[in-house]
């Protein structure tokens, strides 16, 4: 479990996150949504270490980051692995080699043993077989299951997805979606995805934290955010007449 | 003035990144030998011609330039000598190198900062800095020296060969002029200032591609600061240099 306990984030007089508090729980996919420049993705990179909190804790399974220092947070760090917005692979490498750089780097396995575990990641994720191509070459879906692919390489507790279906079609999103889940639940992962696209939150959902000018506005699971009466909520979930529409269709229906 | 504190500040901080100890030794060595090829092997081509043709060009300026019968020829052989040692074959193959190797390195990094791929690094635990830069400053530390030896000897030889071919000295007035008052310690301080050099351009362009924040625009910025930057320390250093070693 990953607990995050009244943190706070700014920059000069920004105050960009205030005093939030959020559970994310193992072997669920907790989402935090939140209009842009909300403070979402500064809170992601808070919890993973790519920003410092200026006040609040942040524990991994109890265990607390944001007193550790550099070197004792890489423990932990090779507990996580994360999907990039843009996927950020490593654009020298192929695909086979993105998957393997974690493993080369900081497990003790044989040349055989990777090249089993990077076969194994890549059939996880449908991409047997696109070994040798560079990113340049696969399409942007693909692009996002080799991101998968590589976070799930270290075989981590803790998986972080910062807007996975950015820039993907609707289909391809549902796959990616679908991928997240799954991996989720077979690996038992505590998985966090950064988003704003709606049709995910609803589709797989377990937890949804919603954050509203750098405050935790409302919490709790899909089946509750069809019933909330949080109106800025409901304004963010459920923009158009059309959405509102669904809306009251999908609430008759659960 | 507090801008020129903040990136000393900044630079210092990600040498001591870099500097700390790698991940695993082994791949490193594969990076090096990886960046010895981008950053030495790929410049050769580029190095040899300009010393040709500047060891050429000195050459034929020099015996232009002597019209009195009080200065001898074999002088042509020592100016050629001493212009490619002490100068050209570090201080300008150096700053061409920077604006070739310097904006690759600094678009390089820069690209990948921007597109998350140092992040990635980061949150694996992986220290980017080090990863990205320490192999980079070790190869040009190590493949600087060669570039300029090459240097050195492709414009002596086109020298003599352009010298003799348009008669403006024979090949025994060059010889003579070339080991005429020859101190080999200028070897040494030509060779310990690229040393110098390579770290400058390596690590200045990967300070500037590190730190890039924005987007394509920002990276093209970044690569012209480390040239421009890389260019006024190389200056200063080698009068430093001069200053210290050969006074």
């Amino acid at each position: 479990m990953i607990q995050v306990k009244d943190i706070s984030k700014s920059f000069e007089s920004n105050d960009v996150l205030k005093n939030i508090t959020i559970d994310f729980h193992p072997g669920k996919v907790n989402f935090i949504i939140g209009r842009s420049g909300s403070g979402k993705s500064v809170l992601t990179k808070c919890i993973v270490g790519l920003m410092e909190v200026n006040k609040g804790e942040i524990l991994f399974d109890g265990r607390n980051f944001t007193a550790m220092d550099r070197w004792d947070r890489r423990g932990i760090r090779q507990e996580m692995g994360m999907l990039f917005q843009g996927s950020a692979l490593f654009d020298s490498m192929t695909v086979e080699e993105n998957v393997m750089f974690p493993l080369k780097m900081y497990s003790n396995m044989t040349k055989q043993e990777m090249q089993a575990r990077v076969d194994f990641c890549l059939e996880r994720v449908n991409l047997s077989g696109k070994n040798k191509l560079f990113p340049s070459e696969i399409s942007g879906g693909m692009q996002k299951r080799t991101g998968i692919a590589r976070a799930i390489s270290m075989n981590p507790k803790y998986l972080f997805c910062d807007e996975p279906n950015s820039g993907l079609d609707p289909e391809t999103a549902i796959v990616i979606d679908n991928l997240i889940k799954e991996i989720t639940y077979e690996f038992n992962i505590t998985t966090v995805v950064v988003s704003h696209d709606m049709n995910s939150v609803i589709e797989i959902g377990d937890f949804i934290n919603f954050i509203y000018k750098g405050e935790m506005c409302w919490q709790g699971d899909r089946s509750q955010i069809l019933r909330s009466d949080n109106d800025i909520l409901n304004n963010f979930v459920f923009p158009s007449e059309f959405m509102k529409e669904i809306k009251d269709v999908l609430r008759r229906e659960r | 003035m507090t801008n020129i504190y903040r990136h000393i500040g900044r630079y210092t901080l990600m040498l001591v990144n870099v500097f700390t100890r790698p991940e695993k030794r082994k791949l490193y060595r594969k990076l090096i030998i990886d960046e010895i090829d981008k950053i030495g092997i790929q410049s050769l081509g580029i190095v040899a011609l300009l010393a040709l043709f500047m060891g050429a060009v000195v050459t034929l300026q020099t015996a232009a330039n002597i019209d009195s019968g009080w200065i001898p020829k074999w002088t042509i052989g020592f100016t050629t000598r001493q212009t490619m040692i002490l100068e050209f074959s570090s201080t300008i193959v150096c700053l061409i190198l920077s604006g070739k190797v310097g904006s690759n390195i600094a678009s390089e990094i820069g690209t990948m900062r921007i597109t998350e791929q140092i992040d990635a690094m980061d949150i694996i635990g992986v220290n980017s800095a080090s990863y990205l830069v320490l192999p980079k400053i070790i190869a040009s530390i190590i493949i600087f020296p060669f570039l300029v030896i090459i240097a050195m000897a492709c414009g002596i030889t086109a020298g003599a060969l352009i010298g003799t071919s348009t008669g403006v000295i024979s090949l025994t007035d060059y010889e003579y002029g070339l080991t005429y008052s020859f101190e080999p310690f200028q070897v040494s301080y030509t060779l310990i200032k690229s040393v110098v050099f390579a770290f400058i351009i390596t690590s200045v362009s990967s300070y500037h591609g590190y730190y890039t924040k924005g987007g394509a625009l920002e990276v093209g910025q970044s690569s012209t600061r480390a040239v421009v930057y890389s260019i006024i320390l190389i200056m200063i250093s080698n009068y430093i240099l001069t200053q210290l070693l050969l006074l």
